[in-house]
């Protein structure tokens, strides 16, 4: 068995990957990518439309061109990388398992790991639609790689399920391609993904967006042949005899990403309620050393948000290899940050005490949409920081970076809390203290 | 005559008969109307082997499954399918259900099954399967209770049939069985075959089957039971997990699957449309609610997929394994739960009448070999011996499915073994890529890709499970494919 | 009073960045009012909008001796948004040859829109 030995090991070569190599490399470090594709760039590859870059680069990408760059940067810097390697183990050592055609099993041991395996998307039976269960079936992301990297044209007439990103600009990329996307279907009362995104790919190209309804039945026993589609309740429940029935060949599944984590559950990480890893403000899992980034942390909205992220990631996994690794770790000092009400949740999951005077960045998700808010971060009752928002909605993620000033959290705390309330809300409660 | 023997149906109960007889001196072939076998009833089944205390007294199934429960540790040694004896739990909910408990156990015991005990103490219950819910009062313990892979087994007796010398044509569908002397012609959509002995195993369509013989004894109906997996990672069980039965079935289980997810299911609902494996609203809504009362911490937000699967029930209630009046035509039929446990009785009693009611004189065959070997997973290797695999042939170290962890030797066994799988769903049931959480999600393209590359036909051509089933239209529409397809052949090579 | 003046009210939502922004677009009697942008490209964006409504097109080119066969590109800037089809068409009727690298001109000038296709990223050989 090969063996190999590295200061940082990163794991997967999407934007996440990249962009935490890229830093972790200018800090000195020496870092080996792993990437199970045989090509490096990862999903961002098959997002061929624009509007990436427009926060980093300052300037309207397409996702290639975006992770062009990020691949030139790691190529120029001489980041070693395997492609078609898979990682099939983590230990708790830090000990990375591998495999590949060539080289069969690589062994990596890393003084720090940097998971960015980004995230898959939820199917079929993880909403349960009923019917049969035939071809014509896909996931809005395997659709995309059908057509923008394979290409091949999955069928000719589409019915759309959720309102996600990858969903609607696939609406529009086969829309362009002289396919018929008869519908996007919405089961929520709003839409998943970003306003923009259903302006210029649904409403530019009149495909009606249904929302309060949902898929109640597949037809087709061997290629798709139709849905029936049925308005539903507050409560998601169908509503009977709402039954509309839709002649396609196709349906695309766009009802969200989940991180995807099996091997930092393996390598003893644990999870938070929103699929990903567990991380304090140095994006540092549970595990010591191990950290954690991009998708596979947080399904974020936008790519520049994760090369954002990954940096931050990349940056500290170093500091953590030149100033900790090989030492005796002391027990963290963490305060917990807890979603409090309308969040859904929030990263990090921790704060280090002694870095709360510096810059920290949380970002969080509301569980429903809400106009006039005010985001708070609370020490029990007592507010230490406050910002007012227009309009917030899940599909879209909300930063806040604040830094604390020494006298504003008390030595012992131990847990903040994060909330969206109505601006409202707030003036009552203000009254009432 | 072509044959000595043709058996119409490639479920678990053609598969079970072709490998017994092939034992035998016999020419023997098993026609399939679907593009695989194991693609019937025995597709959408529960997989349980059951200890055999279940059906009334007066139906032979009962019979024929303690018989064939105790048949089941020799066949798996000699054909390697993933099994194993759980033991399963009758459930009681409430005081008046003991009573019931102790008729079904004595019952069961005198009748020959092994180890049944109903136990009371809630800690040892608890202890036996945690995931219980905390309202039980007691449970029906049967140590000889399994679980089964359905499919996986149908391709290990398929496989071993093969090797014995049975021949497997799939997509043949029947269009007409003619008497002959001393025989019959069956003619399917591409070809005639004759042979001296038909065996009618056609599950869902045997009583249509019968007709075409001129044999009108009997009629099938489809009921259809539908079920929810879970990730794997979500909750993990012990024990297969019954409610108190009631007269038509055994109720909505909670069980594992032999690769460790849980599901829930069947309900029972008798339907007309006998190709009708839709899941309706109404049926996930039951399933759930009937396991949610076994398990109350069902992981609902876990669950990766729903299916149906049908049983073929016969109006007698009962299997039919007979000789008809058309001398050399065999049924098999309304081979329904517990028919997966009682498969090999069943096998048995096929060879008993072919020698007693058909007068066949049965002679071994000299290099019957009843091993299949098992296919190998990545899953089973330590770390130096996936090495040493991988420099054997690197096809163990490309990965194509992530979350099931196959790897492309894996599937290219799958699509090269005896009867091996020529569509996406034949590779994803034989090695169980795109059986994980992403359900194919990622793998699907390149398991088409490596089905292109071993069956040599184009990429748009590769199908989920047969005519009909394309994944990708043919129809070019903005992009010409047909020098694309060729291009991607050589890469996948390279 | 209002029957004799032209008046034209768009409310048109903002695609130049995701957060999205609602403005209205009035044309009374030939002037233009924007309001409810959040910056100058939103404003410029509406006004566009209005008049000339204009897209990027993003599509996919084939490709000889490629790594992979077909190669994603973009138009340089964005063209009318009525053009959109029959360019889409046009790129996939083109065969390209392998390398190519991410900004290279494919197609000049394509239609007389006084636009170029270039390539999203780089393509090498296979």
């Amino acid at each position: 068995m090969k063996s190999l030995d590295v200061d940082i090991a990163v794991i997967g070569a999407g934007s996440a990957g990249l962009g935490a190599a890229i830093e972790a490399k200018k800090q000195g470090m020496d870092v080996l990518i792993l990437e199970r594709n045989d090509e490096l760039g990862g999903i961002t590859l098959q997002c061929i439309h624009n509007g990436f870059g427009l926060k980093i680069f300052k300037e309207d990408l397409t996702g290639p061109e975006y992770i062009q760059r990020f691949i030139n940067e790691a190529k120029e810097l001489k980041i070693p990388y395997k492609l078609d390697t898979m990682v099939i183990e983590i230990t708790e050592d830090k000990e990375i398992y591998a495999v590949n055609k060539k080289e069969g099993l690589l062994k990596i041991k890393a003084k720090a790991i940097i998971l960015s395996m980004g995230c898959r998307e939820k199917t079929r039976g993880a909403i349960n639609i009923p019917g049969f269960r035939p071809a014509g079936i896909y996931t809005a992301g395997q659709a995309q790689r059908f057509v923008n990297i394979e290409g091949y044209i999955p069928g000719k007439t589409y019915v759309i399920l959720g309102s996600g990103d990858i969903g609607m600009i696939m609406a529009r990329r086969l829309t362009w391609l002289g396919c018929e996307v008869k519908a996007v279907v919405e089961i929520k009362s709003y839409v998943s993904g970003l306003i923009r995104n259903q302006v210029q790919c649904l409403e530019d190209y009149n495909i009606p967006l249904i929302l309060n309804h949902t898929i109640t039945k597949i037809h087709g026993k061997d290629r798709v042949e139709g849905i029936t589609i049925s308005s539903v309740d507050q409560n998601w429940d169908q509503i009977v005899g709402s039954d509309e029935y839709i002649e396609c060949d196709s349906i695309l599944l766009s009802v969200g990403l989940v991180p995807e984590n099996e091997l930092t559950t393996k390598a003893g990480a644990e999870l938070s309620n929103n699929g990903g890893p567990i991380v304090d403000d140095n994006l540092e899992t549970i595990m010591d050393g191990i950290f954690a980034c991009g998708n596979v942390l947080q399904v974020h909205d936008l790519v520049d948000n994760v090369s954002e992220e990954a940096k931050r990631a990349g940056k500290n996994a170093a500091i953590y290899v030149k100033e900790r690794y090989g030492k005796d770790q002391i027990k963290k000092d963490h305060i917990k940050i807890i979603p409090g009400i309308n969040v859904g949740y929030v990263k990090p999951d921790y704060v280090n005490f002694s870095n709360l005077e510096n810059l920290l960045h949380f970002h969080l998700r509301v569980k429903e949409p809400d106009r006039d808010v005010i985001i708070v971060i609370k020490e029990v009752n007592k507010i230490v920081y406050q910002r007012v928002r227009s309009f917030v909605i899940p599909s879209e993620m909300i930063e806040v970076r604040t830094k604390f000033k020494p006298e504003v959290i008390s030595p012992n705390c131990r847990e903040l809390k994060i909330e969206v309330l109505p601006v409202s809300l707030l003036e009552v409660l203000d009254e009432v203290g | 005559m072509d044959y000595d023997v043709i058996i119409i149906g490639g479920g678990v109960t053609g598969c079970c008969i072709a490998r017994t007889l092939s034992r035998y001196d016999l020419k023997i072939c098993l026609l399939e109307k679907e593009a695989d076998i194991a693609s019937g009833t025995t597709k959408g089944n529960s997989g349980v082997v059951h200890a055999g205390y279940a059906a009334d007294r007066k139906y032979k199934k009962r019979e024929f499954c303690i018989r064939g429960n105790k048949l089941f540790d020799q066949a798996h040694k000699e054909l390697n399918f993933p099994f194993k004896r759980t033991g399963t739990l009758v459930v009681a909910l409430e005081e008046r259900q003991i009573k019931d408990l102790v008729y079904i156990r004595n019952y069961g015991t005198e009748d020959g099954v092994p180890g049944l005990e109903i136990i009371i103490d809630k800690n040892r219950i608890k202890q036996m399967e945690p995931q219980l819910t905390d309202k039980v009062i007691a449970v029906l313990h049967a140590p000889s209770g399994g679980i089964i892979s359905p499919y996986e087994f149908t391709f290990a007796l398929a496989e071993n049939a093969n090797m014995n010398g049975v021949e497997f044509f799939r997509e043949h569908e029947i269009i007409g069985i003619n008497k002959i002397v001393a025989g019959f012609e069956v003619e399917t959509k591409l070809k005639k075959f004759t042979s001296r002995i038909v065996i009618n195993a056609a599950g869902l369509y045997s009583a249509e089957i019968s007709r075409m013989a001129g044999v009108d004894t009997f009629e099938i109906y489809p009921r259809r039971g539908e079920y929810i997996l879970f990730d794997k990672s979500s909750i993990h069980l012990n024990k297969v997990l019954f409610p108190m039965p009631t007269r038509l079935s055994k109720g909505i289980l909670v069980s594992p699957t032999i690769h460790g997810h849980v599901f829930i299911g069947p309900n029972a609902d008798n339907i007309l449309d006998i190709e009708d494996v839709s899941t309706t609203t109404r049926g996930l809504k039951e399933i759930i609610s009937g396991g949610l009362k076994l398990v109350p911490n069902l992981p609902l937000n876990a669950a990766i997929r729903n299916f149906a699967g049908l049983r073929a029930v016969s109006n007698t209630m009962d299997f039919i394994i007979e000789a008809t009046e058309m001398v050399g035509f065999v049924n098999v039929a309304g081979i329904l739960s517990p028919g997966l446990t009682a498969i090999f009785a069943i096998a048995e009693e096929v060879v008993r009448i072919l020698v007693e009611d058909l007068g066949e004189e049965l002679k071994g065959k000299e290099n019957y070999n009843p091993y299949r070997p098992k296919p190998e997973h990545l899953s089973d290797f330590t770390k130096m011996k996936l090495n040493q695999k991988i420099k054997e042939n690197p096809a163990w170290g490309r990965i194509i499915c992530r979350c099931e962890t196959i790897p492309e030797a894996e599937i290219v066994d799958s699509i090269r073994r005896p009867v091996g799988a020529t569509t996406i769903d034949g590779v994803k049931f034989r090695c169980r890529a795109g059986m994980g959480r992403c359900q194919g999600g990622f793998c699907m393209p390149r398991v088409m890709e490596i089905l292109s590359r071993e069956l040599n036909i184009p990429y748009d051509e590769v199908t989920k499970r047969g005519k009909g089933s394309h994944y990708l239209v043919n129809k070019v529409l903005c992009i010409e494919l047909t020098e694309d397809s060729k291009e991607s052949e050589e890469v996948a090579e390279k | 009073m209002s029957e004799s003046s032209k008046k034209d009210k768009k409310v048109i939502r903002c695609i130049v960045c995701p957060t999205g922004c609602e403005i209205t677009a009035e044309n009374v009697d030939g002037e233009v009012k924007i309001i409810g942008f959040g910056c100058k490209r939103g404003e410029e964006y509406a006004k566009e909008e209005l008049f000339e409504p204009k897209r990027i097109v993003t599509a996919t080119m084939r490709v000889e001796d490629g790594f992979l066969s077909i190669i994603p590109v973009r138009t340089e800037k964005p063209i009318p948004k009525e053009s959109v089809f029959e360019i889409i068409k046009e790129l996939s009727s083109i065969k390209v040859k392998a390398p190519i690298k991410v900004g290279d001109i494919l197609v000049e000038n394509i239609h007389n829109l006084e636009v170029n296709v270039i390539a999203s990223r780089d393509m090498p050989t296979f």
